[in-house]
């Protein structure tokens, strides 16, 4: 017995590996490289802000709303503060809550989407109405109340974030449980009388695991935009903590006049959330093309 | 054709006995988020230092200092019967706020969807039916860039580059303070301005709708072009489309009257949810564009901790949104008699 699952699980992995190879030449896996370097960039450029940030961020070093053009590339903000540098510490923030907040949901919602199934009945029937509930509310929303509630602080906003895409991983891995469920393969091993543990660890979990990355990408993109949202707001963060959302939040008004400040902070937020998106997305299509048809729709986020 | 009409009919009423769970779900929800968590909201009013007698009168008045249950209880029975309370910041009956603010968000949102549905089915149509042509692939570059905007940083540019310096739309708010509002019937100016008759108004209306409702709707097209996109291909592809061309239908034909219908069936299916990705989105619309809406209104109030005025928006919002899925629900078991219980 021990043999032949440890034949399909390995025959899995490879298979997916296998694939995601071939792929790499196309247009799908081309999109997944170049999101994967645009990500990592970011990420690098986080990681070495102290060394690699021309100013501090929180010091003022020129004269307000100063253009763009020699020592400072993006210009100055309102208080005189440098927006390259404030700009690569903004990094971040978002990354972090974005990793902390979906492996939250992850945690919340796969381990639910998996066992409630199993237990089925009124039990089941209460979770998917709960999560739905919370998956149908305006996910900004649900984040701006958590986020008032509990406070301020990274953690906290990852929270707020978390919840509300929790329901995603619930419902997709639920979903596609159920499908799982009903194979020949499955029912066998049922007959056989394998413990409903080991099906759900040999046969369903890599079954339902494939769907994970793709998931969590496309989540990671969305929350970034929640996260700056929220931030945009005023909400989550205490001050001086340079962020993009929220250094939006201290320069749009003065858009008209100062752009560099606005304009920079913001054109990050798109370029990692694409970058996420591309990730996302070219794995769906290599990993699991029949997925797209199912795939649901944002949770929320702006 | 008689089960068909019975098992539709059983579907809505399930639907619709299933809203009262939903809602109370979203109700208790608000309910610990909001209870349990720290924090006190006369305090936060009235001020740290405000005076402990004044502050435990006003708690007794609202109810703050009896037993978590019966609070509970009392909240569900108030909402049911239609009693939002009143709002600790303005006190003004909660009811009475959420109702004036209300429909300017839905005009925005559903301003927005309009344009979202033009836009997203117009440029997923134009993709699907040009695959790997340079068509598509402009639409799929527009799609995975728009659908990652973020929305407000999207509206400061369009009002940057169109009211501000193009002076083509005003820059914010919902009506010119120059003209009256026309007479309130449904709340929404252009609605209203169209049932009284006034033209001029109802241009005005449109005119601060246009920006505040693009902003909004682009992020949404993005999602409506893929979605249509894929499904034009899929239906493109499938055996009834090729059918109905084996039999001499014209191009054309063959395409609106087999292929797109079935395509849309998924975009409307996605409709329900979508609307609650435009609530949340309106909420950051209203903010750049001075829009006076619930968006702001919520905001506010979370601010200050007004719980009264929170819980009213939450089942306020709660009540729209189970209902617009509601109705999108029916819709989708009409297209597609698969749906059912």
């Amino acid at each position: 017995m021990a043999t032949i699952y440890a034949r399909g699980r390995t025959s899995m992995a490879g298979r997916l590996l296998g694939t995601f190879w071939k792929q790499s030449r196309t247009g799908a896996g081309i999109a997944v490289w170049a999101g994967i370097l645009v990500v990592l960039a970011i990420l690098v450029m986080a990681i070495l802000a102290p060394w690699i940030a021309p100013f501090d961020p929180n010091v003022k070093v020129a004269n307000p709303e100063t253009p763009p053009g020699g020592s400072f590339p993006m210009g100055t903000d309102r208080s005189g503060q440098d927006v390259l540098s404030r700009i690569i510490w903004g990094a971040r923030v978002p990354l972090s809550i974005v990793a902390v907040s979906t492996i939250l949901s992850l945690v919340i919602g796969l381990p639910l989407g998996l066992f409630f199934w199993y237990k089925g009945g009124r039990a089941d029937r209460l979770l998917v109405l709960v999560m739905d509930s919370v998956y149908a509310f305006p996910g900004l929303l649900l984040a701006i109340t958590i986020a008032a509630v509990i406070g301020r602080g990274i953690l906290n906003i990852s929270v707020a974030i978390a919840v509300v895409y929790a329901p995603t991983y619930f419902r997709v891995i639920r979903n596609h449980v159920s499908s799982v469920k009903q194979q020949t393969y499955v029912e066998a091993a049922t007959a056989l009388g394998i413990p409903r543990g080991g099906i759900i660890s040999r046969y369903i979990l890599p079954n339902v695991s494939q769907n994970v990355p793709v998931i969590f990408s496309i989540n990671a993109a969305d929350a970034i935009l929640t996260e700056a949202g929220l931030t945009f707001l005023g909400l989550g963060l205490p001050p001086g903590i340079p962020d993009w959302g929220f250094d939006i939040s201290l320069n749009w008004q003065r858009f008209d006049y100062s752009w560099w400040a606005t304009f920079y902070p913001g054109l990050f937020i798109l370029i990692l959330a694409t970058a996420l998106t591309f990730v996302g997305e070219g794995l769906n299509d290599i990993l699991n093309p029949l997925l797209r048809k199912r795939a649901p729709p944002p949770a929320g986020g702006a | 054709m008689a089960g068909s009409t019975a098992s539709l009919r059983a579907y809505v009423i399930t639907r619709l006995l299933l809203m009262i769970p939903m809602l109370v779900i979203l109700l208790t929800f608000t309910f610990l988020i909001l209870r349990v968590a720290p924090g006190d909201p006369v305090s936060t009013i009235m001020g740290e230092h405000g005076d402990q007698t004044v502050i435990n009168r006003v708690r007794d008045e609202l109810g703050l200092n009896d037993p978590i249950l019966v609070q509970y209880f009392t909240y569900l029975r108030d909402v049911f019967t239609g009693n939002m309370g009143t709002s600790i910041l303005t006190s003004k009956p909660v009811f009475q706020e959420v109702s004036d603010r209300m429909p300017a968000t839905l005009e925005l949102t559903f301003a927005s969807m309009i344009v979202a549905s033009l836009m997203g089915i117009g440029l997923g149509v134009l993709a699907g039916t040009r695959r790997d042509r340079p068509a598509d692939f402009g639409v799929r570059f527009f799609a995975a860039f728009a659908y990652n905007i973020p929305i407000f940083w999207l509206g400061l540019i369009l009002k940057l580059v169109f009211a501000v310096n193009l002076g083509w739309f005003p820059v914010s708010g919902r009506f010119s303070p120059r003209l009256m509002p026309p007479p309130t019937v449904t709340g929404m100016y252009t609605i209203d301005s169209l049932l009284a008759g006034n033209l001029v108004d109802f241009a005005d209306a449109v005119d601060h709708l246009i920006l505040p409702s693009l902003t909004l709707g682009v992020v949404l097209a993005a999602f409506f072009a893929r979605i249509t996109r894929v499904n034009v291909i899929q239906m493109m592809n499938s055996d009834f489309v090729e059918a109905a061309r084996a039999r001499g239908i014209r191009r054309s034909s063959v395409f609106f009257r087999h292929a797109l219908k079935n395509a849309l069936v998924p975009v409307v299916t996605t409709m329900g949810l979508t609307f609650a990705l435009l609530f949340s989105g309106a909420i950051l619309t209203e903010t750049i564009f001075s829009f006076e809406g619930m968006g702001r209104y919520v905001f506010l109030a979370i601010s200050y901790r007004d719980y009264p005025a929170i819980q009213g928006a939450v089942v306020y919002y709660g009540i729209i949104m189970v209902v617009i899925s509601l109705l999108i629900d029916i819709v989708n078991a009409f297209i597609d008699p698969r749906i059912r219980y």
